[in-house]
Parts: structure tokens; C-alpha cells; sequence
């Protein structure tokens, strides 16, 4: 029978007249899409294989490329759409699974756009951050309910304040691990949060040596697959985090395939060179909550109870009542990753079906620690496709105490959103162990972009609490009336805790 | 509840707020409170003021009173056979007024001295829980006074018309506070006003609270539910929190209410202090209150204010002989205390505290 092509995804448009023939595009792409001809001194672009990481685009020194979308023209079909249609036929050529990158793209609503902040006017005056203190000092770990102070000729502080992250800004970089992201992505997000005061987390990826001197603002992870946990790498974090379960990919197991297994993650995994390196869906030793207490547990001895353990879920339908038995097992913090969050690889069609958006999953979880008297107990990180400040303010204001971002900060990086990142051919260098591709990313660059990005995100929040007449993060943290949903349905906004903008206080 | 809008949502108000407190506990006239929150008239509009008085039921001084208003006449039977369920009445009876025309129509007033017989181990929580129950469960019926030997005299007025309506001259008392009120709509709910009262605590309170959604579900976690909707609401039970079950001194609640800025905390030499600064701040962030506010809390012991902790309202203290004077302006502690010893402005977030003397002997 005849075999359907694929039709491209993104045309290469090259203008001739400006092409000078300098092959810089030939000689970068890492999916072979340009190709050079002496004989005519011509360059052809094979668009079938370009990805749309609008690498050449942005390198080529006269801009004579443009990549442009291509829609697969097929005849208009509102319940078959070519995306659709595309899929079934490459499933057919191949009996498997289909693989994608980064976060859910499907049109699920976004919460963060149906909501609107307030602000000052009149009855109480805005505070200029330009002018007046505006603080973002953010602590992650248990809080003590009381604070008992001994009376002597001095008062002295009685309570001993379980260990805490001490955060400058309410935003740290989420799980990204030395295997899933190059070397030089992972320096340059630990670089950038050493250098703002927050933290990054090395994924289930292990440490390596080259990261050891940005250990201090390390959260390490421990999951399914314990790939370079010790001793060594236990003590060198500032705080641990079980990972049970991941936004962009709820319920199943992690896969990085052998070919980016290279000597050096090799090492740093403690896994023999060019294996898959594969996660479990379930942790083996975790089959119900008393099992992860013991994990828990079995952390903090090992650490002296010395840093915070925390457990990082993905929001499900029952998210609330499971993060209340994690608080309940012991957890200083617990991360819950939205349907939007990231991820260098997974299943197209778990990706963008499982899971619920985390503006929901972060209101219900935080009523839910608040009705059962347990919220000190933990900081609640919230995690999943945070696009700008606004976002970030809108969850803490809805009860979150910090967020975890991962593919803004790739975009700082460079990245386009091509969601090919399970190729290991990321042309920007990040997404790869392929050394030809990894020494593209500067690490000093990025980690002054990545900063870049804290610092800008930064300074808008401050504006935005500033214009709300707050001069502390933590007056916005669980401060909903702050909030109002526009075009939401009564469930929705109950689910929230806002009102209806329109409504007052 | 039926027509209380002020009830059901928040009201940001602008205010004057005064407080005259004799530290060695001797009585002095309302008369004298009077003239100093008249003297701030400007500050209010006419649509609410209130006084609280401490010392005035010296016959009845270990009893509960309770002062009560009904917007109806079948709230007060209901809320009359809840409190005999739960407690012993010793004797109620009508709050004294005088007809003023400019305050019709009136609620109905009543007092009542409770005895808290089955109040249990912690009879302060009893009394609070029964106090809120009251509030939330029996339509029409308010508390707006539940301490000891003390009690809030409050409506819809100005606060000439307030202290005439109550015979606010005719009480003597050592601890006098004064709310005069400046609301942004037009509450007809005379439990609207302040000061507002738990227990022996009360609070008079000028400002808007930014963090208030914060503040009041930090609150929900021990127990203390916001009815009223109302900042000053807020304030009193984080006082009623931090100072009666968690311990604190005033200064400590100032350190939490109005805490230092971490730059400031840095800046502190003294270690075990600065590890005290920083841990109020890690366990009690939520308790934090932000935006502007000026507010003077009394109970049977103290009369402290309290500022904001960059001073974005007004906040005056004099003292002159047993007397301290803490007011939103100068003029209205010079029309009472021509030639204080002492007047100063208080620091944003450094509180001030008036101590009865004879407390510790």
C-alpha cells in the first residue's frame, strides 16, 4: 500500500538574495536540515526534518531564514485536527508510544488568566518599592505554632525552629537532572541561584563533581530510581526532595534512554555507561503513606535532621487529601507539580490528559492543610508552567509559599518550546549530552540570563504587592481576597476562594 | 442578616482613635474622653463611634458582662435561653440611655453578669467560643462586650451623640478609649462601630488591612473566626492570641504585628536577639499586618498602641503624671492635658504601654 509522508511541521524559508552562502546553519543544525552544494553553490533546507527550535534562525548573520508554522492541509475537521489525524498514521508505522517534551499544550483553561489583582486607592495608600522596604525573604520548611521566649535579664528564644530554606525570592528552579539537561544548563541555573539567594534542584540526576561548589543552594532529589544518591550527596544539599510523581507525566516512571548516558552522567548516575537509565513508576519502598514516612524519616537521620525533606507529587484528583497525609508523614515541604509542568521526556498522550491545573490543586491543598490545623507544619511549592510574575503572585496568593519554575527558566536558557527535548538533539545545548551541541551553552551567559530572570521577576512582584499596600511576601501568602476570578463559574470560584471581580471585600 | 451590609462585607474606615489611662488604676469621668475624641470630630463622619471603659462594674467585677444589642424582639429570647444554658445570669437589666432624636432608631441594649459555671479548665476560651456561637448562630443578636469589669458603649453617630446616648459622663473609669469613624459606605449596623471587644480586650483601630485574607485565615486555625468582617476584628484576636495563649509581651507583639524589616534584624549585634527577631518572623509571618494602621488595644491591665511598621497612619502619646494619653492627633490630648510632662511620636512598629501599677505590688 502507499505510505503517507509526514508533512513538515515548520517551513524553512531561505531568501536567496540574502544568503551568503556562509553555511553557518548547515554546519549547526543538529537534525541536518540545511544542506550545502558546491557544485551549485546552493543551500537547501529539508523542512520535513526541522523541529522549530528557530536555532539557524536566530545564528544565521543576514537573516535570510525564516521558520514559519505549516499547518498539514488536510480537509477542515473540527473533532480530526492534523495533529490528530498525523499521529494515528506515525502510531501505525510504528506500534509504539508517541514521545514529547516540556508541558502540556493542550487548550485546558487557564486559571492564572481568569484572575486579576487588586490594588490600593484612597482607603489605604500603595507603597513604592523604589522608596520603601519591600521584602520577598522567603523561609521553606515547618513553622513552629508557638514562639516560647524564656524570661531572663535578656528575653531568649526557647523554641527551636525546625531547619529552614532561606530563600531571597519566592521562585527556585525545579527539578531539571544532569542527564535530562547538559552540564552547562545545570551550572548555569545553580550558578544564578547561588548568586540571587534561592535554590536549584538537581532532579533525579545525581551531583556532579562540577556542581559541588553550588551544593550549598542544592535541593537534592531522591526518586524512584535513587540514581547518585549517598552519603556524600545527601549532606552536600540544602534540603531533600522525595519525588513520587511529576506534573507533566503523573503515574509513570522516567526513561532517559542510553544514548544520553555518556561517561560523565555515567559516573554522576552511578549507572554503567550508555544503559537506560529507568526510573520506576512507583518507588519500590513506597507503596502507601506509612512506607514514604519511613523514607522520610530514613532521610532525616541521615542527615542529622540537619535540612528540610520534602515530597514532590503530581496534582491528581485527590491532591488535598494526599498532601495532607505527606505533612502528616513528616514532609517539610510538599511540591505539587501542575498539568502544565515540564518534563525532557514523556508519553504525548499522558502528558496532555493526566493530571489537574495547579491554580486548583494549590487552593484545595492549602484549604485543606488550613481546615485540618497543619499548614504551619509545611511550605507548600507549587510548581507547573509559571510564565511570568503575575503567575507566581496569583499562587502565592492563593496559598503557595514559593514556586519551582523550569521552562521559563529554559527559555532564558534559550530554549523554543520545540518539545523535542527526548531527541538529545537540542540545538540550544540544553536538552543534550551531545558535546558538539552542550558547548553552545555558555554557563557564565546563561547563569547571568537565568539571574536576569529572577531579578525581573523579582522586582515586578514587588511592584505588584507594592500597588496592594503589602510590604512582605508573606502578608500576600493565602491572602485571596487579594484575588478576584473573572468569567468563572460558582464552583470554580468556590474551588478558589475568590470572589467574582466586581464584588467587594 | 437581614440589612446589615456592614455585617456581611468589609468596610475599610478612616478614624480618630483615643485612650486615657490612669496607671495607678484611679477612676477618672468620661466626660474627659469625651472632650478629646470630640476635639477630632474632622476624623469621623458621623457613621460610627465608641468608647471602652475600664473599671466601671466595681460591684459586679467577677462576673462577665456581656453587652448585648438585638435588632429584634425574638433575637433576645433566643439569646437570653442560650445564655441560661450555659451560664448563671446574676443580674441584667437595660444599658442606660437618653433619647437622642439624631440616633433613631436605636437597638435594644441589654446587660447582662454572667457566671460561668461549667465554663470548664479554660473559662476565657468558653466565654469566647459562647461569645462567637452568639454572633454566628442567633439572628439579630450581637455581643459586643464580653469582659469583666469593663464594658463598649457604641452606635452609629458622631461620638457627641454616642457619649449622650450612653451617659458616657456618668461612668468613672481608669482606662477610657474613643473611636470616632470615618467608614467608606454607609453601615446602618450599630455592631459596625467600634471599639471592638473579646473578652476584656478591647480595640480601637484606624487603618486598612492589606493582609487582612491572611491574617484572617492564620486566625481560623486557632479557633477564632471573623464574623464581622472588620479589621479591627482581626486585631483583637491576634492580641487575644499572641499575648493571653501564646504568652507574649507587648513588645514581642509588637515585633510580630509590626515586625522590624529583615534589614533592620541584620542589623541587630546582639546574636540571641537577632535569632529572636528572625524566629518570631519564620513562625509568625502570617500574623504580620500590613498596610496602614494606628491602633490603641486595652484590657484590665495595659493600654499599649501601636503602629504600622512603616507609620503610615497617625499615632500621638503623652504622659503627664499617672496619666498616659496615646491619640491619632496632638489636639486631641492638648484639650484634656494642656502641659503634658512628656509628648512624643511612637517609631512605626514600637508600641506603646501604659502598665497598671499596682499589678506587681
Amino acid at each position: 500500500m502507499a505510505k503517507a509522508k509526514y508533512r513538515p511541521e515548520f517551513i524553512v524559508q531561505r531568501d536567496d538574495e540574502k544568503c551568503i552562502r556562509c553555511q553557518v546553519c548547515v554546519r549547526m543544525c543538529s537534525n541536518d536540515v540545511h544542506t550545502y552544494y558546491p557544485e551549485t553553490d546552493t543551500v537547501i533546507s529539508e523542512s520535513s526534518r526541522c523541529v522549530g527550535c528557530h536555532f539557524c534562525e536566530d545564528l544565521c548573520p543576514t537573516g535570510a531564514i525564516t521558520i514559519c508554522r505549516s499547518e498539514p492541509q488536510i480537509k477542515e475537521n473540527y473533532h480530526w485536527s492534523g495533529t490528530e489525524v498525523y499521529n494515528i498514521i506515525k502510531q501505525a508505522d510504528s506500534g509504539g508510544v508517541l514521545l514529547t517534551g516540556m508541558g502540556c499544550d493542550r487548550p485546558y483553561k487557564d486559571y492564572f488568566g481568569h484572575m486579576v489583582l487588586n490594588a490600593s486607592q484612597v482607603t489605604n495608600p500603595s507603597i513604592d518599592p523604589l522608596r520603601e522596604p519591600m521584602e520577598l525573604k522567603t523561609f521553606i520548611g515547618g513553622k513552629p505554632e508557638v514562639v516560647v521566649i524564656k524570661k531572663s535579664s535578656e528575653p531568649e528564644l526557647a523554641t527551636q525552629i525546625p531547619p529552614q530554606l532561606e530563600l531571597e525570592t519566592p521562585i527556585m528552579f525545579s527539578a531539571m537532572s544532569y542527564g535530562s539537561i547538559s552540564l552547562n544548563a545545570c551550572k548555569s541555573l545553580a550558578k544564578a541561584a547561588c548568586d540571587f539567594g534561592t535554590c536549584w534542584n538537581t532532579g533525579e540526576g545525581g551531583l556532579h563533581r562540577d556542581l559541588l561548589p553550588y551544593a550549598h543552594r542544592a535541593i537534592v532529589q531522591v526518586a524512584s530510581g535513587r540514581f547518585g544518591v549517598n552519603k556524600e550527596y545527601l549532606d552536600a544539599g540544602c534540603a531533600i526532595e522525595i519525588k513520587i510523581g511529576q506534573g507533566a507525566k503523573p503515574g509513570i516512571g522516567g526513561h532517559l534512554p542510553g544514548e544520553k548516558v555518556p561517561e560523565e552522567v555515567s559516573r554522576t548516575r552511578m549507572i554503567p555507561e550508555g544503559t537506560d537509565a529507568l526510573s520506576p513508576a512507583p518507588h519500590h519502598d513506597i507503596y502507601s503513606i506509612e512506607d514514604l514516612k519511613q523514607l522520610i524519616f530514613a532521610l532525616k537521620e541521615a542527615t542529622r535532621y540537619e535540612k528540610p525533606v520534602g515530597v514532590k507529587i503530581a496534582a491528581v484528583h485527590n491532591v488535598a487529601p494526599i498532601a495532607s497525609g505527606i505533612v502528616r508523614a513528616g514532609a517539610d515541604f510538599v511540591v505539587i507539580d501542575g498539568i502544565r509542568g515540564g518534563t525532557g521526556a514523556a508519553p504525548t498522550v499522558i502528558r496532555n490528559n493526566v493530571g489537574i491545573p495547579i491554580e486548583l490543586a494549590i487552593a484545595v491543598v492549602d484549604r485543606r492543610l488550613r481546615e485540618e490545623g497543619i499548614r504551619n507544619r509545611a511550605s507548600i511549592i507549587a510548581a507547573g508552567g509559571f510564565r511570568s510574575s503575575a503567575d507566581v503572585v496569583k499562587a502565592i496568593a492563593l496559598g503557595a509559599d514559593a514556586v519551582y519554575i523550569g521552562t521559563a527558566a529554559l527559555i532564558a536558557l534559550g530554549c523554543h518550546l520545540c518539545q523535542k527535548c527526548y531527541t538529545g538533539k537540542c540545538n540550544w545545548g540544553i536538552a543534550t549530552q551531545d558535546p558538539y551541541l552542550t558547548k553552545r551553552l555558555n554557563p557564565e551567559i546563561g547563569a547571568r540570563r537565568a539571574y536576569n530572570l529572577l531579578r525581573a521577576w523579582s522586582l515586578e512582584i514587588k511592584e505588584m504587592l507594592g500597588g496592594m499596600g503589602i510590604n512582605a511576601i508573606e502578608s500576600l501568602r493565602g491572602n485571596r481576597e487579594q484575588l478576584r476570578g473573572v468569567g468563572l463559574n460558582e464552583v470554580e470560584l468556590e474551588l478558589l476562594g475568590i470572589k467574582h471581580a466586581g464584588e467587594a471585600w | 442578616m437581614d440589612g446589615t451590609p456592614d455585617r456581611d462585607f468589609r468596610v475599610p474606615s478612616g478614624c480618630g482613635i483615643t485612650g486615657i489611662m490612669n496607671r495607678r488604676g484611679r477612676a477618672f469621668s468620661g466626660e474627659v474622653i469625651l472632650s478629646s475624641i470630640c476635639n477630632m470630630l474632622e476624623r469621623g463622619n458621623g457613621l460610627g463611634s465608641g468608647f471602652a471603659a475600664y473599671g466601671i462594674y466595681p460591684e459586679l467585677k467577677d462576673y462577665w458582662c456581656f453587652h448585648i444589642m438585638y435588632q429584634k424582639a425574638p433575637s433576645k429570647d433566643h439569646a437570653e435561653e442560650y445564655l441560661k444554658d450555659r451560664f448563671r445570669v446574676v443580674h441584667h437589666e437595660p444599658i442606660p440611655t437618653k433619647r437622642v432624636r439624631s440616633l433613631e432608631p436605636v437597638p435594644v441594649l441589654w446587660r447582662y453578669f454572667l457566671e460561668a459555671e461549667d465554663g470548664g479548665p479554660d473559662e476565657e476560651d468558653f466565654v469566647i467560643r459562647s461569645v462567637m456561637e452568639i454572633n454566628r448562630e442567633v439572628d439579630g443578636a450581637f455581643v459586643f462586650s464580653s469582659g469583666k469589669n469593663m464594658g463598649i458603649f457604641k452606635g452609629v453617630g458622631d461620638p457627641d451623640a454616642i457619649g449622650e446616648f450612653y451617659r458616657i459622663p456618668e461612668y468613672r473609669a481608669y482606662i477610657w478609649t474613643a473611636h470616632n469613624r470615618f467608614p467608606t459606605n454607609s453601615p446602618g449596623w450599630w455592631g459596625g462601630a467600634h471599639p471592638f471587644g473579646i473578652l476584656d480586650w478591647s480595640v480601637v483601630h484606624n487603618g486598612e488591612i492589606s493582609s487582612y485574607g491572611t491574617n484572617r485565615r492564620y486566625l481560623e486555625n486557632f479557633g477564632y473566626y471573623c464574623t464581622l468582617s472588620t479589621d479591627t476584628e482581626v486585631m483583637a484576636y491576634l492580641f487575644d492570641l499572641l499575648v493571653r495563649r501564646h504568652g507574649l509581651d507587648f513588645e514581642t507583639v509588637g515585633n510580630v504585628l509590626a515586625s522590624p524589616f529583615w534589614s533592620q534584624i541584620e542589623r541587630v549585634e546582639d546574636e540571641g536577639r537577632r535569632r529572636l527577631l528572625k524566629a518570631l518572623r519564620i513562625a509568625y509571618g502570617p500574623a504580620l499586618v500590613n498596610g496602614p494602621f494606628a491602633v490603641i488595644v486595652a484590657n484590665s491591665k495595659y493600654m499599649v498602641g501601636l503602629n504600622d511598621r512603616i507609620k503610615l497612619r497617625p499615632l500621638v502619646a503623652a504622659s503627664k503624671d499617672d496619666f498616659l494619653y496615646i491619640a491619632s492627633e496632638e489636639a486631641a490630648i492638648r484639650v484634656v492635658c494642656e502641659d503634658p510632662d512628656d509628648i512624643w511620636m511612637p517609631k512605626a512598629g514600637e508600641p506603646t504601654v501604659g502598665k497598671l501599677e499596682d499589678e506587681d505590688g
